[in-house]
This record gives C-alpha cells, structure tokens and sequence, in this order.
C-alpha cells in the first residue's frame, strides 16, 4: 500500500476550499442580472384553489412577474414524475396523481407550491408574494398514514381509497403453514416516525435562459444532475439534452433529499426563459425546506415472528402502510418495496416470509429516500422483533441472533436478494468484544448505584446497496439503469482527470477517487483531478446515492483505468520496441521483460500526445478511456451495532453512554472517511431513535416542526464521548466488483435505531417505547413501574 | 438607505444597507464574502458565526447597521499570510468537515470557545458550547476532536 493509495487515511483534498470560505454552493453563485423567485405556498393541508388574484401584487415595488399553474398550462411544461412502476398484488399499476410544478386546481399540503413571484431583489419577491392573493376552497384532509384508507379526505381521484398501491412479497401459504407449526409466536406493532432531512444547505437553484442560442442553464442543489436533465428534458418538455446544462456546484449534504427533482427548481429554469432570459434565483428559507423537501420514514406496521421449540425463526409476516405524502416524488414508490421488504430476511435464515405494503396518500409532504431509504424501516423492524421474541424466549439477545445467522454463501433469501458473503458471526464477536458486553452487569450496578437505568441494545444490519444491475432493476419497475460512467483523461504531462458521474456533497470522491487513480497508475494524489457534477463536462452518469459511489462509480473508474493502462502498454512497447505481452506495469513504470528498458508512465503519456513514436494507424494518438459500468448484482455491508444508553429516572433524559459500530465494508479505500461516514450515519440513528419526529397537527394538518426551535436535531452534546464510541471493521470481499468494495453511507442510520430503542426497552424492561424517545416519552413509560414499586 | 463602515477581515468597508439589512447579508451580498453560510432562519444553526470584535456572534440575528464600526472577522479573514488557522487545520487534519457548508460557522464558533475556555477546555465544555452549531454530516465526533487539537496549539 502506498501512502496515498487503497487503504491509507489520506487527508481530504476538498476540505481546504471549505475551511477557508472559498466554497462554491448553489447560494454562492451570482448570475448578472439575476431576478429571485419566491413562492406563495398553500396555507391549508387540502382545498380547492377558487381564484387567484395577483393584480395588486405585480403593482408591488421590484416585481417583474407572477406565474400560477396558468402559465405553466400555456407553456406545456409536464408534471414532476415518480420514476419507478410498482404493479399491485392484483397486477393494476400504481396510482399516480397529477403532480403539477405549481399546484393546478387544488393543493394537497401545507407549502404545496402555488404561484411564484419574480422580483429584482428576494425581500421584494418576499413581500409580494404575500400580496398574491389566493381563495381557497378548504376540503377534509388527512395527515395519519395509518386512517389513509379509512377517511373521507380523499387526495388524489385517481385513487378512491388513497392507496397507491397494495404491493406484496413472498410466499403467503408457506409462511402461514410455518406458523401454524410454530412453537412460540412474537407480535409487535411499530411506527417508523416521519423524519426530515435537512441537509444543512437548504435547496436552491438559478435557471437561466440564453435567447441567443436558446441554450439553458440550470445551477441546483442535486445529488444527481443528469437524472435531473434527463427528466427535465425528458418530461417537462423544456428543453432538449443539449439545449440544457445543469451543474451542481459544491452541494451542503443531501441524504436523500436532493435526489429528486422538483417544481421550484424547474420552475426557476422554465420562469428565466418566460421573462426573457434573465436568471431566476430561488434559496429555500429553512422554513420552507421543512414544508417542501421530501421527508422521509413514516411506516406503521404490524409484524409477526414464528420459532420452532429450539428458537430457530421459521417465519415472519408483516404488513405495512407507508404513506407518501400528498404526490409521488421522483423515486418514492420503490422505498417501502424493493428497498424494504427484500431486506426483511436481514442476517437471519428466515426460510419463508412474506410481506404486504400498502402506499398511501396524505395530505402531507412527499415522503421518499432519506439516509438509507426503506432499509432502516426494514432493520428496524426486523431488530425491535427479534430482539423482542429473544427476551420472549429467554435467550441471550445475542445467543439468539447468532443461532439465526445465515452462515453459507451465498445465500438465497425468501425476498428476492442473493446475498453474496459476508460472516455475521464474526462482527457480532467483535462488538461483543469492543463493547465489554461480558462486563455489562456491573457497569448497570453502576449505574444504579447513581440512580440511573442502564440498557444494553443490539443490531445486526444487513444493507442492500449499489443498486443493480440495470436490467434486474428495469424488470421491478424501475424507469432508468443504475449503472456509472467514468472518463479518464491522462494529459500529455502524466496528468489526471477523471470525470465521473457520481457527485460528491461530503463524501470526499476528491479524495478517494483519486487514491484510486494513485494506486493503480502510480500518480501522485495531487496530479489526479476528479470533475463531477457538470453535465457540459460529464456526459452522462446516475449520481450519488444508496451508497453506490464506492462499489459502482469507481468500479466504472477501475474499468476504465483497465484501458489505460491497456493502452499505454501498447505505446510503451511501441516506443521500447517491444512486444505488448512482454510490458509490464508496475508503481508507474512500464518495463520490458528481461530487460532494463524502462518508461515513466508520464513519458508514456507524452509519447501518446506526441505520436512519433508508434505508428498511429496501429495505435490511435492520445490517452484517454471512458467506461460505463453495470454491476452484475447489488452489494451487502452488514454490521453488528451495539448501544447502551442510560436512563434518568427523574427526567426520563436518555443519554448514550456508549455506542459501539462494527461493519463489513469489504475493501475500504480511505479508513479516515469511511468512519466519518459511520459516526455520521449514527448520529441520525440516534437522532430518528431520541430526538427526530416530523409532527403534523391532525386538526388542522399544519406541520408542528416546521424549524430548528421544534425539530430536535441532533446536537454535539446528544452524542457518546469520543472514547465511548468504538469503531471497527471485519472484512469479506465483495465478489460483484474488481475492487471489493461494499458501502458504507447509510450504515449508521440504518443500524442505530433498532439498537439505540432496544437499549432502552432493555433499561425500562418495557415491551416497546415510541420514536423519538423523548425524555417525556419515557417518563410516561417509566410511571407504571414507579406506582408499582410504591 | 444609511451609509456603513466597517473593519472586515482587517480592511475598511463601506456601503449603503437598508435599515433591516442582516450583517450576514452585506458580507455575503455587498461585500461577496461567501463563505459565511445561511443555514436556518432561527438563529440556531450556526452556520452564520462570524466574530465582532473578537466574539463569536451569529451574523444572521445582527443588524448590519449594528456593526457600524466594529472590526469583524469572518472565515475568509483567519488564515494569517497564507497559513492557516490552527483551528482549521486542525478541522482538515482530524477529517471535522464533510460537506462543508456548516463549517466556516463551526471554526469561528470553536475558535471562540477555545478562547474563553483555554487550552484545557473539556469535552463536555467543548459539547456543551458546540450545541448551538448543527452540522448534519460529522456527528460531532471528529469536530470535538479537531477543537480539542486545536486548543492545544492556539
């Protein structure tokens, strides 16, 4: 291993512009002539929009228009799209209401986008919008996913009883047969509370439109830029590929929530050119990234766990309803399908499952992938039951995980995914030894001495990620593959660049994309450039998300380095006069077999530009591959997470008194990052399980949390010391790709959870406690047992 | 609209504010110093922490007309001669950053942390203090770190 390559804690190359201010975000970038949008949001969670009247508005000082869903009628502009087809139990496709950029005819949420106001300046745009004025007719609404079927609020006509679809997975006549021959029956009734997930950069774009060359322009906030052009192009009809370019600049964190596309930022691209071809610049406030941006979670389940006498689980069913808000958003419909209850077997042999879903409409805000996307629900589920039915039995939470172990590879589960390798064993070994778990009985005695309830909880997580291949996802429905492009460039001088299709928003691809490149053509760091996030530069790519950066975008770069070192060996024998097959290539040199002939890989390069060395109708003159990779399956990180938390009797103040995190990433690239991506994805664990819950108010179906002073965030102090939180990592490589790789983005938030709620239940010695649990929360469940004491 | 002037970053600066302008918006608009960031519109995220007159202020929540005369520091305005803050050094050498954005808030709030707390400023302190900075990416643990490093070096 070199010092910058595979394996080595490389500092990051990205963190000096962001330590010194020099950051370039969506907010940051100044058009000339730019005007600013702002939008008139719906104040009622359900209504008829009557009229809207937007005279005395456009009289207002700085306003240079105001468009409602009429001009956006005029121009033809298509609705937001939901890109992935899920066909009901009884084989109807899902019901997709119309999902207009700005709300035609009705709203269905509060901040359901109605106008918009274009102004020189944001105040101005801001004070005008609040002189737009809309008369609503106020319908019944409904904000609970679990009365979706049953109230008259119906959101969408399309769908008579709110359900989108009713979705099921596995062998229904098995599962029940394996539960009536059980021997012990586990039932539990969970919520998957409803987050938000606030990337601290709130969304933002600048549309802008060129009437010379009617060419378009489109800076945003996005995860993924090309989906986003493509679907621009594709179904809103603005502009043909090459007519626009979207470039997502430097992007404050997504989670998820910058996947999608949406109508303010289509709006901003379609407004520029409607108001001739002045830039339209919109920043969320936080306020509405509360309202607008897609939450996530939100399930209500039911599940049942089936052991035969030796604790071995012979079956689970489960039925769930996931609401989605009040409009299917870009990738929603996939997240409690095939990104949940294909997890459902997690670590465990689980020989017969099934699994029903019900999707339904709220009149809420979309919901769809937040930080790990229907796998959380999936862990969730799966480590609160089995947790449950261990202490039903009187197992060892971690004998009885263990005895379920899937320990053959690979393995085939009930629920679609094969999984390829892994031992579940030997993280649960580890963690038990990180985490001192033989030593727990004294440090709760501890614990009680100073009057505190001391919990100790598990989580063993398994993560289906790098989602693929394209046709196996095209066949459930999906409507675009899920592979990567990659394009290197090596320059005559021996330089670097390789443009990417992924987009790094804090993942550190600068970094680690280029310790590839370092590792395999011998380059130093700082000669590799990575370019992303700019579709004039890149040509085509699928983003980052569902941690598929590591195993899929840089499988795609490795391809392609295959080629160029494929190529510079033939120019290197060619110089050398040698044979191909008698090159060899090692730590940046080409040598020749028996022999002391050497090249630099950068005099290689040069040779390549140069071209008289070779003859170029042989070998074409230049150094420069391009690969676009298609996994041949999806890949499986999986981990054992414990917590212990202790619990304040007098305030019912659960604090994490330490956190220990063991995961299979396979090959890891950088250490360094890939435990911030732990600690990270922990943190919203912990924040989902203690703090975290998207509040709308059934009566009046305002949302309660609408900012920072009523949605909890995770802060510094809510999180275990530095020397409580362990880390550490067991390995099997991934067979699907060259590199190893697994993933290692979601992990934290998936795992934590389960085991944060499980430590708790655990201190309480209570069956269940609610999400987040809050200090009232458990106070309230801590009383029964107080009055019983007394 | 009254007339302003200002120290920021050790240079005098002038303009014309209306008298609701937010410092964070003249720095950021008038002066095009970006890398103060707008997170919230309740003052809780931090992400807007500059220092005025030597203290950490959240710049969202002060009246640029407020400031007529103080010397401010923003993040652009740490680095010395090319040389870079202990504290961000210290962010880049313990990986305390990952997307970014919540960080020129995070230095300047630490730096002042460090300042009033010395080099011996505990965990609990530095949590304590840091818990009015959110930052969606880290989970604090390598930003604790970092200030700890850097208090020793300040």
């Amino acid at each position: 291993m070199s010092d910058t390559g595979i394996g080595a804690r490389v500092l990051r190359k990205e963190d000096k512009r962001f330590i010194t201010g020099k950051g370039q975000y969506t907010d940051d970038i100044n058009l000339k002539d730019q005007t600013y949008a702002y939008f008139v949001r719906s104040p009622h969670a359900h209504a008829t929009i009557k009229a809207i009247n937007t005279a005395k508005a456009k009289k207002m000082p700085g306003v240079v228009d105001i468009f409602t869903s009429k001009e956006v009628e005029e121009d033809k502009i298509g609705g937001l799209i939901c890109g992935w087809m899920i066909h009901s139990k009884d084989g109807s496709g899902m019901k997709a209401g119309p999902h207009p950029i700005l709300a035609s005819g009705k709203v269905r949420f509060v901040g359901d986008q109605v106008a918009v106001v274009i102004a020189e300046t944001r105040e101005q745009a801001k004070a005008a919008a609040q002189a737009v004025a809309v008369s609503y007719g106020v319908l019944p609404h409904n904000v609970d996913a679990g009365q979706a079927m049953k109230t008259k609020a119906q959101v969408h006509d399309v769908a008579s009883d709110n359900r989108v679809y009713n979705w099921s997975i596995g062998d229904e006549a098995a599962t029940d047969a394996a539960f009536r021959s059980a021997a012990h029956v586990t039932k539990l009734d969970l919520i998957n509370n409803r987050l938000i997930p606030n990337a601290m950069e709130t969304r933002a774009a600048i549309g802008s439109y060129d009437t010379g060359s009617e060419h378009y322009t489109l800076y945003t906030t996005s995860q993924n830029p090309h989906v986003a052009r493509l679907v621009i192009s594709a179904f809103h009809g603005l502009a043909p590929e090459h007519k626009l370019r979207v470039i997502a600049p430097d992007v404050g964190g997504g989670f998820g929530s910058k996947i999608f596309i949406y109508g303010e930022e289509v709006t901003c691209v379609w407004a520029s050119k409607r108001i001739g071809g002045r830039p339209v610049k919109w920043t969320a406030d936080r306020s509405e990234a509360f309202l607008s941006d897609a939450h996530g979670r939100d399930h209500v389940s039911h599940a049942e766990l089936a052991m035969d006498a030796s604790g071995k689980i012979v079956g689970l069913k489960v039925h769930t309803i996931a609401s989605m808000g009040a409009y299917l958003s870009t990738f929603s419909s996939c997240v409690p399908t095939y990104l949940y209850a294909t997890l459902l077997s997690g670590q465990y042999d689980i020989p017969n499952i099934y699994a029903e879903v019900d999707a339904v409409y709220t009149n809420t805000a979309p919901v769809d992938a937040y930080r790990g996307a229907g796998r959380p629900e999936a862990t969730y589920l799966l480590e609160r039951i089995v947790e449950t039915a261990a202490r039903e039995l009187k197992i060892d939470p971690a004998e009885f995980r263990r005895r379920n172990f899937i320990t053959q590879f690979p393995h085939q589960t009930p629920v679609i995914f094969c999984y390829d390798a892994g031992d579940y064993g030997a993280a649960l070994d580890k963690a038990l030894e990180l985490s001192d778990y033989r030593n727990f009985a004294s440090r709760k005695a501890a614990s009680a001495k100073n009057g505190k309830l001391r919990g100790v909880g598990f989580s063993a997580y398994i993560e289906a990620c790098g989602i693929a291949p394209s046709a196996a996802v095209g066949s459930l429905g999906a409507g675009v593959g899920l592979w990567e492009s990659a394009e290197v460039r090596v320059n005559a001088v021996g330089t670097v660049e390789v443009l990417t299709g992924s987009h790094s928003h804090g993942q550190g691809h600068e970094t680690t994309f280029a310790q590839l490149v370092s590792e395999r053509l011998g380059v130093d760091i700082n000669n590799v450039a990575i370019v992303h996030g700019d579709t004039d530069k890149v040509q085509m790519g699928m983003g980052t998300y569902g941690s598929r950066s590591g195993a899929v975008g840089m499988t795609a770069i490795s391809k392609a380095l295959d080629k160029i070192e494929a190529k510079a060996k033939r120019v290197a024998a060619a110089v050398m006069e040698a044979s191909t097959d008698d090159i060899d290539f090692k730590d940046g040199t080409f040598t020749v077999k028996g022999t002391d002939k050497k090249m630099a890989f950068g005099e290689v390069a040069l040779a390549s530009y140069v071209g008289h060395k070779f003859n170029s109708s042989e070998i074409e003159i230049g150094l420069k591959e391009t690969s676009f990779h298609d996994p041949s399956n999806f890949v499986f990180p999986a981990g054992v997470h414990i917590c212990e938390v202790e619990v304040d009797t007098e305030t019912g103040l659960t604090k994490i008194a330490s956190y220990t995190a063991v995961d299979d990433f396979g090959t890891i690239i950088n250490p360094m990052i890939v435990e911030g991506q732990v600690q990270g994805g922990v943190a919203q664990g912990i924040g989902q399980a203690l703090l975290e819950g998207a509040h709308y108010d059934r009566d009046s179906g305002q949302l309660l949390t609408g900012s920072y002073m009523d949605y909890n965030m995770p802060k510094a102090a809510n999180m275990p010391h530095i020397e409580n939180f362990k880390l550490g990592f067991t390995f099997t490589k991934c067979p699907s790709n060259p590199l190893g790789m697994k993933g290692c983005g979601e992990a934290g938030a998936i795992a934590a959870p389960p085991a944060v709620i499980n430590a708790i239940t655990n201190a309480l010695g209570v069956r269940d406690i609610a999400m987040p649990a809050t200090p009232l929360t458990v106070w309230n469940a801590m009383q029964p047992m107080k009055r019983a004491a007394e | 609209m009254p007339a302003i002037s200002m120290k920021v970053n050790g240079k005098a600066v002038s303009g014309n504010v209306e008298n609701r302008t937010l410092l964070v918006d003249f720095i950021r608009t008038n002066l095009g110093l970006t890398g103060t960031h707008v997170g919230c519109d309740t003052s809780q995220c931090g992400a807007c922490v500059v220092h005025i007159d030597g203290k950490a202020v959240k710049s969202c929540t002060t009246l640029a007309v407020a400031c007529e005369g103080a010397s401010v520091t923003t993040i652009e305005g740490i680095a010395k001669n090319g040389t870079l803050h202990p504290m961000q050094q210290a962010f880049h050498e313990n990986h305390g950053l990952q997307c970014g954005f919540c960080t020129p808030g995070m230095i300047m709030a630490s730096i002042d942390i460090v300042k009033r707390n010395g080099k011996k400023v505990s965990e609990e302190v530095i949590r304590r203090e840091l818990s009015q900075n959110i930052c969606r990416c880290t989970g604090y643990h390598n930003i604790v770190a970092a200030v700890q490093s850097a208090a020793e070096k300040m």
